[in-house]
């Protein structure tokens, strides 16, 4: 009776840990911690096939914001991490997490808002002129607030702007703690301005009353870096797969697979690595 | 336009990618059920026939159990498995076994304490006839375990309702990994955060499908083996 039970519900669970088990004794895969705009976008999506087609390895790819994967890399629980903060990245390898950072490739930021466009900024190449209306005028902005690459970038550019926004912020100024894609969806709600990368807005599909209104600016430049987690920390790292997508990504073949994502024949991201790394 | 057929059109062509995303689903969310119905129905049944001293306690306390946040369960998870963290060796983080492990935290309570108050409800009518007849307390638990699985398939499936829908543990446990710890629930969350909103939509209503299926043929199950038993 009970038992009966019992015998089905343990055959249930040892089958499933038993697939798992046979399923990682061949485990040829890494993990990748990277951020919500590479998966968002569709480039990991796109990249991933042609990797493993190449070298057999599976990629595993946990998108975070920059400062969450970061994270995830210090506890030890990633091999890779792909991310775009250029600053965080070097004190992660400075502290001894990381291997080496090498470039990858870059894109840039573009300052979204309702095509009503209530700080009258529209058209503006120059970010810090445009973020500066909207402080004056109290208009709508949504921040990350997560500490993910982009919400660095966004907080650097206020500080260029010269607006201390810790300490001038008010109900204009709103801190979602999400992702770039979630963000856009407040923007889109509540009729606000919104810094994103311009790989997720291209791909993202719930645009409503959301256009540019700022681009251009050479201070949108946003990098991203690639660091393999330092194996000596973390034996648990696997080195050769982690430095093996590494090594594709700058490689030649890997350069081009960049240069080759696009979406409505607009290129998302581009590529440029120079091998030595820093 | 084409997002609003896009998820009938994965439903319909039998793609690969959406089965496999809702095997692991079931998987995961079954497995974690059959574990946490392991613990939690000899746990509640244990409860329901002891008397001792904090015992009001306890149970407020398990009942109380059955709201803990997926998030916060999710996160306690994270902390063990993480490499840094007490059971790191076993490199179990990202994984399907590690969303196992969170659910079935997630839902023993709620087991536990379903199955509680039914035992404890069922004990006051076979009282004087399992007393009379001198039964072991194990026995007695089986025994009422077994006279009572009708009532206990609703806990089952609370606990499986709690499973299948939550999105907060599997998402820091798992990673949301493309192919390999992606849910149902995951997936909408992806998909609403890519703007692709009809397409997440159209999977929500997949998993309500599906729940609602699992919750049919339970149904059907308890009336025909109600007919069976006479």
């Amino acid at each position: 009776m009970a038992s009966r039970f019992a015998s089905f519900a343990s055959a249930l669970v040892f089958g499933v840990l038993a697939g798992l088990v046979s399923a990682g004794a061949q485990d040829r895969s890494i993990v990748v911690a990277s951020t919500t705009s590479t998966q968002d976008s569709g480039l990991f999506g796109y990249l991933l096939p042609l990797f493993k087609a190449k070298a057999n390895i599976d990629v595993k790819v946990i998108a975070q914001g920059t400062g969450q994967a970061l994270d995830t890399a210090r506890r030890g629980d990633a091999d890779v991490v792909f991310v775009h903060a250029k600053s965080q990245e070097e004190k992660f390898v400075a502290d001894g997490f990381g291997v080496k950072r090498f470039d990858v490739m870059y894109n840039d930021f573009v300052l979204i808002g309702p095509k009503s466009d209530p700080a009258g900024i529209k058209g503006t190449k120059d970010i810090v002129a445009g973020l500066k209306a909207i402080q004056a005028k109290a208009a709508p902005f949504v921040s990350r607030g997560d500490k993910s690459g982009t919400h660095s970038a966004e907080l650097a550019l206020w500080k260029v702007a010269g607006v201390d926004i810790a300490a001038t912020k008010g109900p204009w100024y709103r801190e979602i703690g999400q992702g770039m894609g979630p963000a856009l969806n407040t923007a889109g709600a509540m009729n606000g301005y919104v810094l994103a990368d311009r790989g997720t807005w291209i791909s993202f599909k719930n645009r409503g009353d959301l256009a540019i209104a700022v681009e251009g600016d050479r201070r949108l430049f946003n990098q991203y870096g690639l660091i393999l987690v330092n194996p000596e920390k973390f034996p648990s790292v696997k080195k050769e797969f982690g430095q093996a997508f590494i090594d594709w990504l700058i490689s030649t073949d890997g350069q081009a697979a960049i240069a080759a994502y696009q979406i409505d024949g607009q290129q998302l991201f581009f590529p440029n690595a120079e091998k030595k790394g820093s | 336009m084409s997002d609003q057929f896009s998820a009938w059109q994965l439903i319909l062509n039998g793609d690969a990618a959406l089965f496999a995303i809702v095997r692991l689903s079931l998987a995961v969310s079954l497995s974690a059920v059959a574990l946490a119905a392991m613990i939690g129905m000899p746990l509640g049944a244990l409860i329901a026939l002891t008397r001792f001293p904090g015992r009001s306690v306890l149970v407020v306390l398990l009942n109380a159990m059955m709201g803990l946040p997926p998030v916060v369960v999710g996160l306690a998870v994270y902390l063990l498995l993480s490499r840094s963290g007490p059971l790191g060796s076993m490199g179990i983080l990202f994984t399907p076994t590690a969303m196992i492990i969170a659910q079935t935290i997630l839902i023993v309570p709620i087991i536990a304490a379903l199955t509680r108050q039914t035992i404890e409800d069922l004990w006051a009518e076979y009282r004087d006839e399992l007393t009379a007849m001198d039964v072991s307390r194990t026995g007695r638990m089986a025994t009422l375990l077994w006279d009572a699985r009708f009532s206990l398939l609703t806990a089952l499936l609370a606990g499986f309702g709690r499973a299948a829908a939550e999105v907060g543990a599997v998402m820091i446990v798992g990673g949301n990994i493309d192919g390999f710890t992606r849910t149902m629930t995951t997936a909408v969350a992806l998909e609403t955060s890519k703007g692709n909103l009809p397409l997440a939509m159209g999977l929500g209503l997949v998993l309500v499908a599906i729940v609602l299926a699992i919750n049919a043929a339970a149904w059907g199950t308890r009336i025909w083996s109600e007919r069976q038993a006479g």
